[in-house]
């Protein structure tokens, strides 16, 4: 019986305030939608790192034809020099740092500038013999980058030495910097949520205080009195937190997944049903969000 | 005269017992301790288990710079018994029934409701406090979107009592009130005195041992007051506590109840079956006489005259 009044009363209150029920639930989904977005760009971290991190390697750079290096004013790599340096990678000195190492061609460089670049006309303006053979090292220890390039850096016919490890880095910077924004504009908007919820909740008091006086009146409890409130509050902003978690599987899986993947498939995308396990952390964030805030203010405008 | 004829017949009147007794209506006692003797000499103890109400040495300030709203107020009100509360306005009556309902706190003193401290009562239990007693207001504060039957049913509905108890009970409240077959009416389809009546049904329908009714009548015509009185008089007679604040001087001489006056939160009589003011002397009436100071308290126990009265 109780169960029922209160579900009714619930009804009841979401009807009457529905314009304000409408903004909370807007509030919550934009903000909760910048929250998951910061959790959705670390996710994406993660990954890329998994999945880079046991691929990337250094890579050895070798003179070519179009070198403007110090290193490379005797002009391009010699045959000998090669050797040398593939000797030198194969010494004990070196191989405790080194898993394993390939040797890249000028056309094979060529043939993956060609295949990154398929769609983009400065494939046209690119020669072979323009771009740098390489050693690419894939490392024991990617930690360790730094003795490789000690040793190698100051050979000759070497151009020069990447931590493609690095290149990576500045990536996840970059990727670490946009979620610290998505998780700045949500804590503004999650602020605002509180205050929007707040407000709700006191306008809806302030439009039942004649039931919540005469429930005072005849003795129903708090719990009765305040949960329609509270519950008013919480199920708006959890049908917020719906709203962004839909909206973030939609991204991954129309945005990441049907159009970046193919723009780029070397890159690993987070999945959509990764997406979704972000899913429960927002629902709770946003009832929580309510509950917490409906709860101050019940307290200042609804005393028992 | 009513009150004549009505109070020997009180004891045994069939109609009242069967209400009391009765699966319906029962206007419980039993929601407070009901202990202590009527006979010898009471202990404090025993007195404030006995009274319904008891205001010991209460003085309520609400501003610091005005004088207090009461002023160490003492006063016993019995189970069952009826009281009126007069005085000027700003005199404090609905300053008294606020504490009873712990609406308020005493600056200073202890009321006892039911043999209970309520400045002991938890927050939490204070619902439980107030479901022992029913409140009426001069506005009668009925939801304007429910029926009767809805604004009835809403003080059960609120407290968890089930459909089928509140099917069965609020008819029973309303014919008890005198508005039968006008359930399904809203409020803006009743006059004044029936909204009233509503207001009381609301206010009993939980069976509360105490009822406080605050100017009651303040909105309404005296023939219309008088059937609220009727309605009051009865629920009083089913062994509800009664305490109604009035400015009504016609209704409080019709009803011959004890009056209760107070002055600038000061006790200034407490007189049994008496009139609205003490011009007309009541001859061997008194129960009480305090001084203005109201700080005189021998409350003895309930005198032969009282006792007929309830
Ligand atoms: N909430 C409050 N805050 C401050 N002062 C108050 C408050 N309530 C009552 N008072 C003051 O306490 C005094 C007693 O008020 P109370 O309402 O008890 O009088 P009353 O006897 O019920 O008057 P009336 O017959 O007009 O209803 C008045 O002086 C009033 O101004
Ligand atoms: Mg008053």
């Amino acid at each position: 019986m109780r169960l029922a009044f209160i579900l009714g009363e619930i009804g009841g209150g979401l009807r009457r305030n529905l314009s304000m029920v409408v903004s909370v639930i807007l509030v919550t989904f934009v903000s909760l939608t910048f929250v998951g977005a910061a959790g959705m760009l670390q996710l994406q971290i993660n990954q890329m790192k998994g999945f880079w991190y046991d691929k990337v390697q250094v890579a050895i750079f070798l003179c070519s034809d179009g070198a403007t290096s110090a290193s490379c004013a005797t002009g391009p790599v010699t045959e000998e020099q090669q050797a040398n340096l593939q000797t030198l990678l194969e010494s004990a000195a070196v191989t405790q740092y080194v898993n394993d190492f390939t040797f890249e061609s000028q056309d094979d460089a060529y043939r993956h500038f060609t295949e990154q670049f398929a769609n983009s006309p400065i494939v046209d303006s690119v020669t072979p013999d323009q771009l740098p053979s390489s050693f690419r090292i894939n490392m024991e220890d990617p930690e360790k980058y730094q003795v490789i390039s000690e040793i190698f850096s100051s050979q000759p016919g070497v151009e020069t030495v990447i931590d493609q490890r690095q290149l990576l880095e500045q990536l996840f910077t970059v990727m670490n910097g946009a979620s610290l924004v998505a998780v700045l504009v949500a804590g503004v908007m999650i602020v605002c949520a509180i205050l929007l919820i707040a407000t709700t909740i006191r306008l809806s008091a302030f439009s039942r205080r004649r039931e919540t006086g005469i429930m005072r009146l005849v003795g129903a409890s708090k719990t009765v009195i305040q949960l329609p409130f509270i519950l008013e509050g919480v199920i708006a902003a959890v049908v917020g937190a719906a709203l962004a978690s839909g909206t973030l599987w939609a991204v991954s899986k129309f945005f990441l997944g049907d159009y970046l993947s193919q723009q780029y498939p070397d890159t690993a995308f987070i999945s959509p049903g990764q997406t979704l396990l972000l899913a429960p952390a927002l629902l709770i964030l946003g009832a929580s969000l309510a509950g917490i805030s409906s709860l101050l203010t019940l307290r200042k405008y609804l005393k028992v | 005269m009513k009150t004549a004829t009505r109070q020997p017949v009180r004891a045994v009147d069939p109609e009242s017992l069967r209400i009391v007794e009765g699966p319906g209506l029962y206007f419980p006692h039993h929601e407070f301790p009901c202990t202590g003797s009527r006979t010898g000499q009471l202990s404090r103890d025993r007195r404030v288990l006995r009274a319904m109400i008891r205001f010991e040495n209460v003085t309520k300030v609400y501003d610091q710079k005005a004088r207090p709203a009461l002023d160490a107020i003492n006063l016993e009100i019995d189970r069952g018994e009826f009281a009126f509360l007069v005085g000027a306005s700003g005199s404090g009556k609905s300053t008294f029934l606020r504490l009873v309902l712990k609406e308020d706190r005493a600056s200073s003193g202890a009321v006892y409701v039911a043999g209970q401290n309520v400045a002991t009562i938890s927050s939490w239990r204070v619902p439980r406090l107030r479901r022992g007693i029913g409140v009426v207001f001069q506005d009668f504060r009925l939801l304007p979107q429910k029926t009767v039957f809805a604004n009835v049913a809403f003080a059960m509905q609120v407290i968890g009592k089930s459909r089928s108890v509140i099917r069965d009970t609020v008819p029973e409240v309303l014919k008890t009130v005198g508005l039968e077959g006008k359930e399904h009416r809203f409020p803006h389809e009743l006059s004044g005195g029936e909204q009233q009546r509503v207001a009381i049904a609301r206010a009993v329908v939980n069976r509360p041992g105490i009822l406080l009714a605050d100017e009651p009548t303040g909105n309404l015509d005296p023939t219309t007051s008088m059937g609220i009185m009727g309605v009051l008089d009865k629920i009083n007679q089913n062994g509800t506590t009664v305490v109604m604040a009035t400015h009504d001087d016609d209704i409080v001489n019709e009803m011959r109840k004890r009056v209760v006056e107070l002055r600038n939160g000061v006790i200034i009589r407490d007189e049994s079956k008496a009139l609205y003011t003490s011009m007309i002397p009541v001859v061997g009436a008194s129960r009480r006489l305090k001084d203005a100071s109201g700080r005189e308290d021998t409350a003895p126990p309930a005198t032969p005259g009282s006792e007929g009265a309830r």
